[in-house]
């Protein structure tokens, strides 16, 4: 018959000759192949003594944002929310009221922002979609927990440390330190 | 008084008593730290680091696992038959430190009161006895497998019950040729005649070799893993065993590799003779000691070997083992019986 293409590859079904039938050249062969991976390099990377460094593109953790004079960006347009695919963040949305200029910089907030870290994917559609530039990834994952709903990240666990009253919190947020 | 008055030699029954309860000890202690070196060597083999958590290196890893075990919770199956359930993995566990009591593990210790052997017994058909309750231990698979009244259980049990047999012969004929050159069925003798002199390994290269497949079968180590082929069988026969009866499974799973590690030391590798020195005329407390070391040191290295095999090697099909049992290892064995029995007519005409 003729061949379809040109990797055909025969296969060789002559029956077993006498050293292939005891098994052992073969045994031996695969034994030092083993024996060999003993003194291989290990490509083990030691968890929490070691880390390896994240990519620069990783998507982590959320954190909301403030802007410079540390108000919170976020307005609570949803955007971020309809644009999840896990549909993982909910909200609730609050009027400023007067002398709350300091706080918000928009004059409708988020009061309630939650983010359900076991339904996230950190797909990171949630940072494209924000007209505000008030929501975004980090390079650190979710540590681990012991109760489902310690998962539900809300306000406080999501919100930046405050670069003017916190700074030393602000610039570890944000990685400058190291 | 009365029994005192039995006349039993009572220094000499408490130095058996006390050897028994260390050797007892030390081999489960062997055994546990054997699961820490399986995989350590499992993960050496694969480019892996191993347990390194509990304590350095993982050295308690053993103890994590044991601590485990016993918190696991003891189910017996409705179903089972709870008498045999439970003596499953007794009798496994007991068969697997029976073997310890004939084994010769170094010369004596002498403290002035005359020779203390290190040798529980020393009946003069070592071999035959060891023999004999080997083939007993796999009455542990087969109760167990039985009794589980589950369907992968009782085929693994099947499966181990003829695995055992079949290997069992090729093996007694191995030792027979073994004996035609060693006239002896006492270990202590077949030691003795090593020492200072050849190893049976140069006589019976083949005999060791036959030996040492049917050992891993008899174990029940891969590549003869049938009866806990994990990846057809489920489990195989402790797949309904739980908390430390399952661990009782295990632990003479690693017994028995101990054991036999020692006995073939002790038949084809010269026991407690430290090559190249002589010891007869060290003193014997030394002498004793370097000697059991001697004889770890080669355990050492046969579990290694068993390690190395079980993390190399793919498990037989059920046929293939069948055929390599019958129709491999069983002439060859045969074969060497005959050459063996006719050289040494030959040599001693
Ligand atoms: S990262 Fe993706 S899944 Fe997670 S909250 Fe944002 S949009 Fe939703
Ligand atoms: S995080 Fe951005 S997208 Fe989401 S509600 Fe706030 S402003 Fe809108």
């Amino acid at each position: 018959m003729q061949a379809l293409t040109t990797r055909v590859k025969e296969v060789d079904r002559k029956p077993m000759n006498f050293w292939e039938r005891i098994y052992l050249p073969a045994v031996v062969k695969g034994m030092a192949i083993t024996f060999s991976h003993m003194f291989k390099k290990r490509p083990t990377v030691r968890y929490p003594e070691q880390k390896r460094p994240f990519s620069p593109v990783f998507r982590g953790l959320h954190v909301l944002n403030r802007d410079e004079e540390g108000r919170e960006r976020c307005t609570a347009c949803g955007l971020c929310a309809v644009a999840c695919p896990a549909e993982a963040i909910t909200m609730e949305a609050a009027e400023r009221k007067d002398g709350e200029e300091g706080l918000y910089r928009e004059e409708k907030y988020a009061a309630r922002y939650e983010i359900n870290m076991l339904r996230c994917i950190f797909c990171g559609l949630c940072e494209e979609a924000c007209p505000k530039d008030a929501i975004y990834l980090t390079e650190t994952f979710t540590p681990a927990n012991f109760a489902r709903k310690n998962f539900i990240y809300g306000k406080p666990d999501l919100l930046i440390p405050n670069p003017k009253t916190e700074e030393a919190a602000f610039a570890e947020a944000k990685g400058l330190n190291n | 008084m009365t029994l005192l008055a039995l006349n039993l030699d009572w220094a000499y029954l408490l130095g058996k008593l006390i050897l028994i309860a260390i050797i007892i000890s030390v081999s489960l202690v062997i055994a546990m730290y054997e699961t820490y070196l399986e995989r350590k060597v499992a993960a050496w083999l694969q480019d892996r680091i191993g347990p390194n958590r509990a304590g350095p290196f993982g050295i308690f890893q053993p103890l994590a696992d044991g601590a485990k075990l016993f918190f696991k919770e003891e189910i017996i199956p409705n179903s089972s038959n709870k008498f045999l359930f439970i003596l499953g993995p007794c009798l496994a566990m007991m068969t697997a430190m029976m073997t310890c009591a004939v084994i010769p593990w170094s010369s004596s210790l002498d403290f002035g009161h005359g020779p203390i052997p290190l040798q529980i017994a020393d009946i003069n058909i070592g071999i035959l006895y060891i023999f004999g309750v080997v083939s007993l231990g796999v009455y542990g698979i087969m109760i167990g497998g039985w009794a589980s009244n589950n369907k992968f259980s009782l085929l693994a049990a099947m499966r181990g019950a003829s695995q055992v047999i079949s290997y069992e012969l090729a093996m007694g004929i191995a030792i027979i040729s073994l004996i035609f050159v060693t006239g002896s069925l006492s270990l202590k003798d077949i030691v003795g005649q090593q020492i200072g002199h050849t190893w049976n390994i140069v006589y019976q290269p083949l005999g060791f070799l036959i030996f040492f497949i049917c050992a891993l079968a008899e174990c029940n180590r891969a590549p003869f893993d049938l009866p806990e082929a994990e990846s057809e069988l489920n489990m195989g026969y402790h797949q309904e065993y739980s908390s430390m009866k399952l661990g009782f499974y295990l632990f003479s799973e690693y017994i028995n590799m101990f054991i036999s590690s020692v006995i073939m030391a002790t038949l084809f590798f010269g026991g407690y003779d430290i090559p190249f020195v002589n010891t007869a005329t060290m003193n014997p407390n030394l002498a004793a000691v370097l000697g059991l070391i001697a004889l770890m040191a080669k355990v050492v290295v046969f579990i290694f070997v068993f390690m190395w095999i079980r993390w190399s090697l793919p498990r037989f099909r059920y046929d293939q083992l069948m055929n390599l049992g019958w129709k491999g290892l069983l002439p060859l064995a045969l074969v060497n019986m005959v050459v063996t029995g006719g050289v040494v007519l030959w040599l001693h005409k």
